[in-house]
């Protein structure tokens, strides 16, 4: 096995009956990048991040995460990766801080550990005032970014986030990129969905989805080159087309 | 362990922080045992009659004053004319009509033997049979009073020497025949039986319909201690809903407590195992809520109904009485009239307890194997 390669999908199939979701996948992320999966609405892309998630199995195909292969070893991936979904996550009738114990306590963290990591997330966040405040009575982009700190708080080797700008105004997204840097940085792989293209610049590779398969993935700047665009929402019409 | 502790301080948290929960848990019970006990009785009294009187002799008037004084019935009218009181029974104004005839002391007197004529409203069944016969009960504890009353003339009326049984009832365990000592244990169940189905059915459904469940699916955590975790929390509120609703009985009807409490509540727990089964395995088939809620609901009515609570199980058809097997509402409503009102052991009902418990094993394992992390 290649040590560098961290979520390896050959072949990858998912149908619904007739449907063909994910239709015959093959990609490969390495260790440490910032991974876009693009595409429009309904391009398959929420299928694919459920079955790496292991939320969902797929028809067929050899996919491994985190060195895990995903039908036999589905626990062991859950250990190791956090996930940040589509619908809002966390529980809006708990404060913060009950959020993070929960989750971080049921990845088995530590008691003085959560504390100590709350703390300084906390500052990060800068939030301090609002450590006891219940999550309904947050702004959304507060919201996210609280979801996507608790998601990677238990320190897992990747972190999945589908479309984790939804609804987000440009600053506050502009921010989650921001922590998004911050945990590749930290060492965390980034595996991210988005239908918003200028995010796609923000990442390592990007892979573009059509209609349930892969039609381009490379670097944003050799896609740029190669179909002759100023930036990769022309690329994506393009290809669309 | 720790895990399911952390699962069991959240689901605390989140219900004490509901705001209609406090109320749900402490006004239920107290409204349930206040009006339940009260209304579902099944002794008729009030039973509205009128009373035909075409004789205006005296025995007529006599049993005229009998009724008026019985706690069964209010004569709400009196008349002569027949139709008019049909017409009283026709718009629901009456339930029964006494029709004493003409002429009917001087056929008591003369043939021994007079005709009263009663006609009853018998759409509320229970109300009509009920009623016809503390009418008769009536009547014929008369007719004894004027055999008595004539037989100084025996020269004018051959008395037969009548020869009475006296039956004597000595009614067990509830010497009184109180009805509500009969009602509270029911309504124990039912108390401790919509707490524990409702919290269960929706608690798991409100995290499908919120999103959150997906977050916990991708987590290392195990099914079972999510459940686990999840139940334990339902089960705490439900036994501290009997303790209450115990208590209030105790108070305000001052109900027998003969048996031990621990049994008491070890057999609720018992139960409670088969009802939060039966929660979360509706809430593992439903998407939404609001299924949840009729679904829940279904059982709810149809386990209630067939209970016995309300009418006695012996009195339904056979086949009713072999559904009441899986009827788990029905046991516990049986357990706990043995244990509070006869005092009976462990002895007495383990059979009922072993299969309640196997029934909850049967409708646990369901439930889990329906829950599924991955789709």
């Amino acid at each position: 096995m290649n040590k560098n390669k961290i979520i390896k999908v050959k072949n990858l199939v998912k149908k619904f009956g007739d449907f063909v979701a994910n239709d015959n996948l093959n990609f490969e992320v390495e260790a440490g990048e910032i991974f876009g999966f693009l595409g429009a609405n309904g391009a398959g892309k929420t299928t694919a991040i459920k079955i790496l998630t292991g939320l969902s199995k797929p028809t067929s195909g050899e996919i491994s995460v985190a060195g895990y292969d995903i039908y036999k070893e589905t626990e062991k991936i859950k250990r190791n990766i956090g996930y940040m979904s589509q619908k809002f996550s966390l529980y809006d009738d708990l404060t913060v801080f009950e959020n993070i114990r929960f989750y971080a306590g049921i990845y088995g963290m530590k008691k003085q550990e959560i504390i100590d990591k709350t703390e300084s997330l906390l500052d990060k966040l800068d939030i301090r005032n609002h450590k006891n405040s219940l999550i309904r009575s947050l702004p959304l982009g507060w919201k996210q970014k609280l979801a996507f700190s608790i998601a990677i708080f238990h320190n897992p080797k990747i972190v999945f986030l589908d479309e984790p700008t939804g609804g987000v105004d440009p600053v506050t997204r502009r921010m989650f990129w921001e922590l998004i840097y911050d945990a590749s940085n930290s060492g965390i792989t980034v595996f991210v969905t988005t239908h918003y293209m200028d995010e796609a610049e923000y990442c390592d590779r990007i892979s573009i989805m059509d209609k349930g398969k892969i039609v381009a993935l490379d670097k944003p700047q050799i896609l740029k080159e190669q179909y002759n665009a100023a930036n990769i929402d022309e690329v994506f019409v393009k290809i669309a087309r | 362990m720790r895990t399911i502790l952390h699962i069991i301080q959240k689901e605390f948290i989140q219900i004490t922080r509901d705001k209609m929960m406090l109320p749900i848990i402490f006004v239920v019970p107290i409204v349930q045992l206040l009006f339940l006990v009260y209304a579902a009785t099944l002794e008729i009294k009030n039973i509205d009659l009128c009373i035909v009187d075409n004789d205006l002799s005296t025995v007529s008037r006599e049993i005229t004053q009998k009724f008026e004084a019985s706690p069964f019935f209010v004569v709400k009218g009196k008349t002569f004319s027949v139709e008019q009181s049909e017409k009283l029974i026709e718009t629901g104004q009456v339930d029964i009509v006494l029709n004493i005839p003409h002429n009917f002391e001087k056929d008591l007197i003369r043939n021994k033997k007079a005709g009263i004529q009663i006609l009853v409203d018998a759409i509320n069944q229970t109300t009509g049979s009920i009623g016809s016969s503390y009418c008769n009960q009536i009547i014929f504890n008369y007719n004894k009073n004027i055999i008595t009353k004539f037989s100084d003339l025996k020269t004018l009326f051959e008395i037969q020497d009548i020869k009475t049984i006296n039956i004597e009832h000595q009614f067990w365990y509830n010497p009184d025949l109180n009805y509500k000592v009969f009602m509270v244990p029911g309504i124990l169940v039912i108390l401790v039986t919509i707490i524990g189905m409702f919290l269960s059915a929706m608690n798991l459904v409100k995290e499908k319909e919120i999103g959150t469940i997906e977050q916990i699916n991708v987590t290392p955590i195990k099914k079972h201690q999510f459940i686990i975790g999840k139940m334990i929390p339902f089960l705490i509120i439900a036994l501290f809903e009997l303790a209450f609703g115990l208590t209030l009985g105790k108070i305000l009807f001052n109900i027998p407590i003969i048996g031990n409490l621990w049994l008491v509540f070890l057999s609720a727990t018992v139960y409670l195992f088969v009802i939060l089964g039966f929660g979360l395995l509706i809430s593992t088939l439903s998407n939404t809520q609001q299924q949840a809620m009729f679904v829940a609901w279904f059982f709810m009515l149809v386990f209630i109904m067939m209970s016995g609570l309300f009418t006695p199980i012996e009195s339904m058809p056979v086949w009713a009485q072999k559904l009441n097997l899986i009827n788990p509402v029905a046991f516990f409503i049986k357990i706990l009239r043995m244990v509070l009102l006869k005092g009976s052991e462990i002895k007495d009902i383990k059979n009922d307890l072993f299969y309640l418990f196997g029934y909850g094993v049967v409708v646990f394992s369901f439930a889990t194997i329906r829950y599924k992390k991955t789709n």
